[in-house]
């Protein structure tokens, strides 16, 4: 439903804001290494502009900090109503290397509803241009959460040829190999 | 400022040609020692939980449920693919892929989860103690047997004079 209303709503161009939260700056290169001529992100219409009034997208980078928690809700706030916020790097995803110290308060979901997660450290250009084209549509996503499960042991207990039987009782040899 | 200037310029603009990458329908080569997603070999994996003890952004949890059932969790949110789980790993269990394209609406759907099966005694059947993390570590993945000696060697031979060094996450000083 996300996807269809992306679709229909921003059709023709995404003007992007970009926001740092207090990040370390290694996102923010990313993100406009993006917009230079190798990548060339306003093939797809997307435009960097500097105030949150203009733009559809917010790019987040950064996690959600103690000191400018109000200045990123008031950005998040100000940006008109079909809104997306996209959560650029690690930081922003899941509040980083310091997610626990007192002036990290952790992922930037815990400030703003975010729609759309780019983990990396920081993500290639590829990976944010990637992430776009998943909001847009034109490439399907290809992550899922992956589960194995071990059905038998990996490595075999005993081997049921080496046993001995001798008097009644069963000799465990020492082996060799596993 | 010149008029031959300017022709130069428009001989470098005409040389450099378009430099765009058609980057949805085909991306460019990645750098051989580029670090991506990392992918945990289930069949290999021995639980002993070196990753999770080693992570420096706590994204690996272990846990579990019952004596003979571990299970190893890899979250990802905040993973800064270091690389340092596949290097601590014993086993080789876990390996750095190049998978980049990791973008999703959902935060859940990078994790990964390992069901493993734990050793238990051969004679007995119940679970016996096993050498610490930490000695596990020393035993296979930061030390340079010395065999004949039969005497462990905890020392890293990386700075030593005349030896190059080797890549530079394995150096591992006492």
């Amino acid at each position: 439903m996300l996807k269809s209303l992306c679709q229909k709503m921003f059709g023709r161009s995404l003007w992007v804001y970009h926001a740092n939260s207090g990040g370390c700056n290694g996102c923010d290169i990313e993100v406009l290494n993006a917009l230079t001529p190798y990548y060339d992100a306003e093939r797809f219409g997307i435009r960097l502009v500097g105030s949150p009034r203009h733009a559809d997208v917010m790019l987040c980078q950064g996690p959600a900090m103690r000191s400018t928690a109000k200045a990123l809700q008031r950005a998040y706030e100000a940006m008109p109503a079909p809104k997306l916020v996209f959560a650029i790097g690690s930081c922003a995803c899941g509040g980083g290397i310091w997610h626990d110290t007192y002036s990290v308060i952790g992922p930037l979901e815990k400030l703003l509803p975010v729609n759309y997660y780019v983990p990396g450290c920081p993500p290639r250009p590829e990976a944010i241009i990637y992430g776009v084209a998943v909001a847009l549509g034109l490439v399907e996503k290809k992550s899922a959460p992956v589960q194995f499960k071990q059905m038998e042991y990996p490595v075999p207990r005993y081997h049921p040829q080496d046993l001995k039987e001798q008097d009644g009782i069963v000799v465990y040899e020492k082996l060799d190999t596993v | 400022m010149s008029l031959t200037s300017k022709l130069q310029e428009v001989l470098v603009c005409l040389r450099a040609g378009r430099v765009t990458l058609p980057y949805p329908a085909q991306s460019a080569p990645l750098p051989p020692r580029f670090r991506g997603r990392p992918i945990f070999d289930a069949s290999k994996c021995i639980g002993c939980g070196g990753c999770a003890s080693n992570c420096p952004a706590r994204e690996i949890l272990v846990y579990d449920v019952c004596q003979e059932i571990r299970i190893l969790k890899y979250l990802g949110r905040r993973c800064t693919y270091c690389g340092r789980c596949a290097d601590v790993c014993p086993e080789k269990a876990i390996t750095m892929s190049h998978e980049f394209e990791t973008a999703t609406g959902t935060i859940g759907d990078i994790q990964q989860r390992l069901d493993l099966f734990m050793s238990t005694c051969q004679r007995c059947g119940r679970c016996f103690t096993e050498p610490s993390k930490l000695e596990e570590l020393k035993l296979k993945g930061y030390r340079y047997d010395d065999l004949e000696n039969e005497r462990w060697i905890f020392r890293s031979q990386a700075y030593l004079e005349g030896q190059p060094v080797v890549d530079d996450i394995e150096i591992e000083l006492d």
